[in-house]
C-alpha cells in the first residue's frame, strides 16, 4: 500500500476511465456533460501513457499523451462548436429532446 | 516513500471525487468546475512523477484554455437552470443498469489487465530508455520530439488549425438586413450610376431612390 508502483496509477486510469464511461451513459442533462466525459475518459488514458512512460523509462509515451493533449482540444472546440450551433436552430441541447441528429 | 504515498493517495482521491462530482453534479456549471479540480489534481500527479511538462502542459492547455471554453459555451446557452432529473424519468431509467454494466465490466477487465503486468515482473526489463537522469524532463522531452516526432508534431499543429477553421465555420453565420461598408463597391463606382439628371416638372417633384 505505502509503495506506491505502476498498479496504483494504472488503478486511478481504469477508475477514472469507467467514472467516465458512467457518465456518457448515465447523463440526463445536456450533451456538455458527456463532452466532458469524453474529455475525463482521454484523461485516463494519458494518466496510463504517462504512467508507463515513466517506470518503463521510455519518453515515447509523454510525447503520445502530448498529441492526445492536442486532439482533445481540437475536440473539444468543434464539439462546443456543434453544440452552440444546435442550441441556436433548436434551442435546447437536453440530452433526450435531441432527435435531430439521425445519423 | 512516505511523503510519496501521501501526496498520491490524496492527489487520487480527490481526482475520483471530483471525477464522479462531474457526471453527477445538478448544475452543469459545478461540474465544470469540478473538471478543472480534477484536471489540477491530475497535473500534480504528473508532476510528482517526473513528468513535469505535462503536467505544466495539461494546466496550461486544459485549465486555462479547453475548462474555460466549456465554461464560457455552458453560461451562453444559459443551461445551468436546467436541473438535473436522473433517476427520475421514466424513460430514462433503462439506460442506468446498461451503463452500470458496462463501466463495471470495463473496469474489470482493465484491473485483469493491469494484475497480469504486475505480476509479471519482466515486464521492467523492457528498458529501452531516453530518458537520461541528467537533463530535465522537458528537455529529452524536447530532444525527441523535434526530431523523432517532428512530422507528428506538424501534423498535431494542422489538426489544430483545421479545428480552428472548422469552428469558426459552423458557427459563423450571415446576418440579413447589415449594412456593411463595401470598399470594391465604394471604389468601383461611376459617375454614370451615381448621378442622373431629371427634368423636374413643377409642383410635382423628384423621387428619390425608389
Amino acid at each position: 500500500m505505502i509503495d506506491i508502483g505502476l498498479g496504483h496509477y494504472l488503478t486511478l486510469g481504469a477508475v477514472i476511465f469507467s467514472i467516465g464511461v458512467i457518465g456518457i451513459f448515465l447523463n440526463r442533462k445536456n450533451i456538455i456533460v458527456i463532452l466532458m466525459s469524453i474529455e475525463l475518459i482521454l484523461l485516463a488514458v494519458n494518466i496510463n501513457l504517462v504512467a508507463f512512460s515513466i517506470y518503463l523509462g521510455d519518453l515515447a509515451g509523454q510525447v503520445f499523451t502530448l498529441f492526445i493533449l492536442t486532439v482533445a482540444a481540437a475536440e473539444a472546440a468543434i464539439g462546443l462548436a456543434i453544440i452552440v450551433v444546435y442550441f441556436r436552430n433548436s434551442g435546447t441541447i437536453r440530452v433526450e429532446e435531441i432527435d435531430k441528429l439521425k445519423g | 516513500m512516505i511523503a510519496h504515498a501521501i501526496f498520491f493517495y490524496t492527489f487520487s482521491v480527490i481526482a475520483v471525487v471530483s471525477a464522479i462530482m462531474v457526471t453527477a453534479s445538478k448544475n452543469t456549471v459545478h461540474s465544470v468546475f469540478f473538471l478543472i479540480l480534477d484536471f489540477i489534481s491530475i497535473s500534480c500527479l504528473f508532476i510528482m512523477i517526473g513528468a513535469e511538462f505535462l503536467g505544466m502542459i495539461m494546466l496550461i492547455v486544459y485549465v486555462g484554455a479547453v475548462a474555460v471554453l466549456f465554461l464560457f459555451v455552458v453560461m451562453m446557452l444559459n443551461v445551468a437552470q436546467q436541473k438535473n432529473q436522473w433517476f427520475a424519468g421514466q424513460q430514462s431509467s433503462k439506460h442506468i443498469p446498461v451503463g452500470l454494466i458496462i463501466s463495471t465490466l470495463i473496469f474489470v477487465e482493465v484491473i485483469i489487465v493491469i494484475g497480469g503486468w504486475k505480476y509479471k515482473p519482466e515486464i521492467f526489463d523492457i528498458n529501452n530508455s531516453i530518458a537520461q537522469t541528467s537533463i530535465s524532463n522537458t528537455h529529452s522531452l524536447g530532444q525527441i520530439l523535434y526530431t523523432d516526432y517532428i512530422h507528428v508534431f506538424q501534423i498535431s499543429g494542422m489538426i489544430l488549425l483545421v479545428a480552428m477553421v472548422g469552428a469558426i465555420v459552423l458557427t459563423f453565420r450571415q446576418r440579413s438586413g447589415l449594412k456593411r461598408q463595401s470598399y470594391i463597391k465604394q471604389i468601383s463606382r461611376e459617375r454614370a450610376e451615381g448621378v442622373e439628371v431629371l427634368e423636374v416638372q413643377s409642383n410635382k417633384g423628384v423621387k428619390i431612390d425608389d
